[in-house]
């Protein structure tokens, strides 16, 4: 196996190990009834996931391996998020049906139906007592069947749609997965797909394999879909090469989604940012731009929380504050790191900070969490860094910024890749590509250019019952994609 | 394609030397893969190129024949590997591989299983996706197919990162030797159900398999086995 045969095994195996289970603090996506929500959270003792009207604390998430199911199980003391392993049950049901299929067709149909209300027994009067006394969602589904004078008469395979609406209602599941470019791309097309510029998932992948992404790689990204794409690249790196997140202006862009990816400190640092002044700048040796501002920042952190997830915010300086610490340990060319964190101190008033800052000074700190030590990511490129990418260029490009002018931008950045070097830009519009297209024609500078749709449907796959979904995302934007070469007007 | 010397990967400051392998572009729908040789010569529509003439001269510069017609030289890279390869089998192309590849969740470190091999046109790609650490076992029952797949990891510099092997992983399934240790699956293959009890078993906790297949009767059969296999 490779990873025995590389050198730093163990290392291999803690970052492995890391990755296949949750710990304190760590960030995880909860996928609640197969894929009906999509919550981001972050795993601490004090944080709950609201389902229906009643808020689960998450603490029995800590410490599982990434794919566990969960379920609310009803105890003497209230009911709680458990861990459950599925039993074969589902796959009988699906036999059933599929017997069912094969052998003969149904005659039943719905004739017989009439919306009049009346068809379920229960009330809810009596589902509440159930739940007083104790009674599992298993249980109040089959009681509801029971109850439903018309259930018999659905065909089967609307008795087992039936089934699974009332299961999602009275035994909700929830599946932990692995925060990962696919499944936050996901979620956030999902849930708020502005904030990322409607970057769908396949259209994120295909920036990816276009711009030759991979290990030791430079990329240069301009990234204004809230660090999405930054993100998915450091991935693919893995702690290789560097991901320069570039701006325009005194202010950097936002990058906040890229803590939801669960970075190691290895991977954090290869993310670095630059304004295009330096980049470009002519032999200069200090970076001349403004340091970034911590309280933009902040600010953006905290739409990004209130508009995603269950993170307490008061973690959130915390971490902020943390990670400008390490910033200072670690480097100490970082000077005006230091006039950002005393900026930050008098505004940071939380009760972890203070107890943070005693562990730090009398040595005497718990046993660390991941996230006590972490480098964060999107610190400022060294000076060292930005002389060797004039020198040497930067090995591909990537935009995903729809608020800004492309074309103009493009041609720019396409000066600091190495001849060669491939690009892709997305936008959700074809015009402003097709402009940039064909001005990159013009000036020589690039070739292999192509404007490409991305296009992607989803179906459902069931025995006797495949089609495509009912809703689906009929639009996933546009990508150009083309490769610098020698000569043309950009050189 | 990837290496972890500076002065290996593409750059400024890369030139063309001897016993690279280059993409000479002509057209977006024509382009060829060329190990440059000196003494050797290129010749297409546009005329005999000479090696020689390319030697020091940056990636991605153009370059000019006797008759006075250009190409473009590129550094390889999977996408245009793609776009170049021998046709052995159908291939999968840029849309499917990016798509494949984000949904197995492959990231630098990874062990990766394949089935068939075919051209090699994702394997290349998945090499890359697992490198610098991480290593791809692809397996083709065709032993010729192997073979040629070998050769073209070995001149694309990624044969330390891909293994390829012989073996019929319908009939015969992976083999035990990978029991646990394996991230993410792709099969592509006619009957992918027969492979998947094989592949739930030696597929770690919460890794990824993706079966791609032309027709959806297949995917639904593949569904339905890995309903039975793969729900734990």
């Amino acid at each position: 196996m490779a990873s025995e045969d590389s050198g730093d095994g163990l290392r291999e195996e803690t970052m492995s190990a890391n990755r296949r289970h949750t710990w304190e603090g760590c960030s995880v996506l909860l996928d609640i009834n197969d894929g009906d929500r999509l919550v981001f959270a972050m795993l601490t003792h004090g944080a709950t996931l609201k389902i229906g009207k009643k808020k689960f604390p998450l603490a029995p998430l800590i410490g599982c391996p990434f794919g566990s199911l969960f379920k609310v199980e009803t105890s003497s003391n209230g009911s709680h998020l458990a861990r459950f392993f599925p039993s074969s049950a589902p796959e009988a049901a699906t036999e059933q049906v599929k017997d069912h299929c094969h052998a003969s067709v149904e005659f039943k149909d719905n004739r017989s139906l009439v919306d009049n209300n009346t068809a379920q027994g229960l009330s809810s009067e009596d589902i509440d007592s159930m739940r007083r006394e104790g009674a599992t969602g298993e249980e109040i589904v089959e009681a509801l069947i029971t109850n439903s004078s018309t259930f018999d008469k659905k065909t089967t395979f609307s008795q087992e749609k039936y089934k699974v609406k009332k299961q999602k209602k009275y035994a909700p599941k929830v599946l932990l997965r692995r925060p990962f470019s696919r499944s936050i791309c996901e979620a956030y097309f999902k849930k708020s797909p502005t904030r990322i510029g409607s970057l769908r998932v396949d259209a994120l992948s295909l920036l990816l394999s276009m711009a030759n992404v991979g290990a030791y790689s430079d990329v240069l990204v301009l990234d204004t879909v809230g660090g999405l794409l930054t993100g998915a690249v450091a991935e693919r790196l893995g702690g290789t090469g560097y991901v320069c997140c570039t701006y325009f202006g005194s202010s950097n862009l936002p990058i906040d989604i890229v803590r939801m990816f669960n970075f190691s400190s290895d991977v954090n640092s290869r993310i670095v940012q630059a304004s295009f002044t330096d980049l470009i700048g002519e032999d200069n040796d200090e970076p001349s731009s403004q340091p970034d501002n911590p309280k933009a920042h902040a600010a953006n952190t905290n739409t990004l929380l209130s508009a995603d997830s269950i993170i307490p915010k008061s973690l959130v300086p915390v971490l902020h504050d943390e990670s400008l610490e390490e910033v200072i340990v670690s480097n100490a060319k970082f000077s005006y790191s230091k006039e950002i964190f005393s900026e930050l101190n008098p505004m940071q008033t939380s009760p972890h900070a203070h107890s943070r800052s005693l562990n730090e000074d009398g040595r005497n700190a718990q046993p660390c969490s991941i996230s006590e030590k972490l480098i964060p990511p999107g610190r400022k490129a060294s000076t060292e860094l930005i002389k060797t990418w004039k020198r040497r260029g930067f090995t591909s490009l990537i935009v995903a910024a729809p608020e800004m002018e492309v074309d103009s931008l493009v041609q720019k950045l396409l000066s600091l890749i190495c001849y060669s070097g491939p690009f892709a830009v997305y936008h959700h519009c074809l015009q402003p590509l097709a402009i940039c297209m064909h001005n990159l024609q013009t000036s020589k500078m690039a070739l292999s250019l192509q404007i490409s749709e991305p296009w992607l449907r989803e179906y459902q796959v069931l025995p006797s019952r495949t089609h495509p979904h009912m809703q689906t995302s009929g639009f996933g934007g546009y990508i150009l994609s083309g490769i610098r070469v020698c000569g043309g007007s950009g050189s | 394609m990837i290496s972890s010397d500076p002065s290996k990967r593409n750059s400024f400051e890369r030139c063309i030397s001897d016993g690279d392998l280059v993409i000479v572009y002509e057209r977006h729908d024509s382009m060829k893969a060329v190990q440059v040789k000196i003494g050797s010569e290129f010749q297409n529509r546009y005329g005999a190129f000479k090696h020689a003439d390319w030697i020091g001269k940056p990636f991605g510069s153009k370059v000019f024949s006797s008759k006075g017609g250009f190409v473009h030289l590129l550094f390889p890279t999977p996408e245009l590997w793609t776009l170049s390869l021998n046709h052995r089998t159908q291939i999968l192309y840029l849309a499917d591989i990016s798509f494949v590849i984000s949904y197995l969740e492959i990231v630098p470190g990874c062990v990766v299983l394949e089935s068939g091999t075919g051209s090699g046109s994702l394997t290349t790609s998945l090499g890359r996706a697992v490198a610098p650490s991480g290593h791809v076992y692809t397996f083709d029952f065709h032993e010729q197919r192997a073979s040629l797949a070998r050769e073209d990891f070995d001149r694309n510099g990624l044969g330390s990162l891909i293994t390829v092997s012989v073996r019929d992983i319908q009939g015969e399934g992976f083999p035990d030797e990978f029991c646990g240790a394996v991230d993410s699956i792709f099969l592509d293959l006619p009957q992918p159900w027969l492979a998947v009890p094989s592949a739930a078993r030696i597929l770690k906790q919460d890794g990824i398999l993706c079966s791609f297949s032309p027709c959806i009767e297949q995917v639904q059969r593949s569904c339905d086995s890995l309903r039975q296999n793969l729900l734990m």
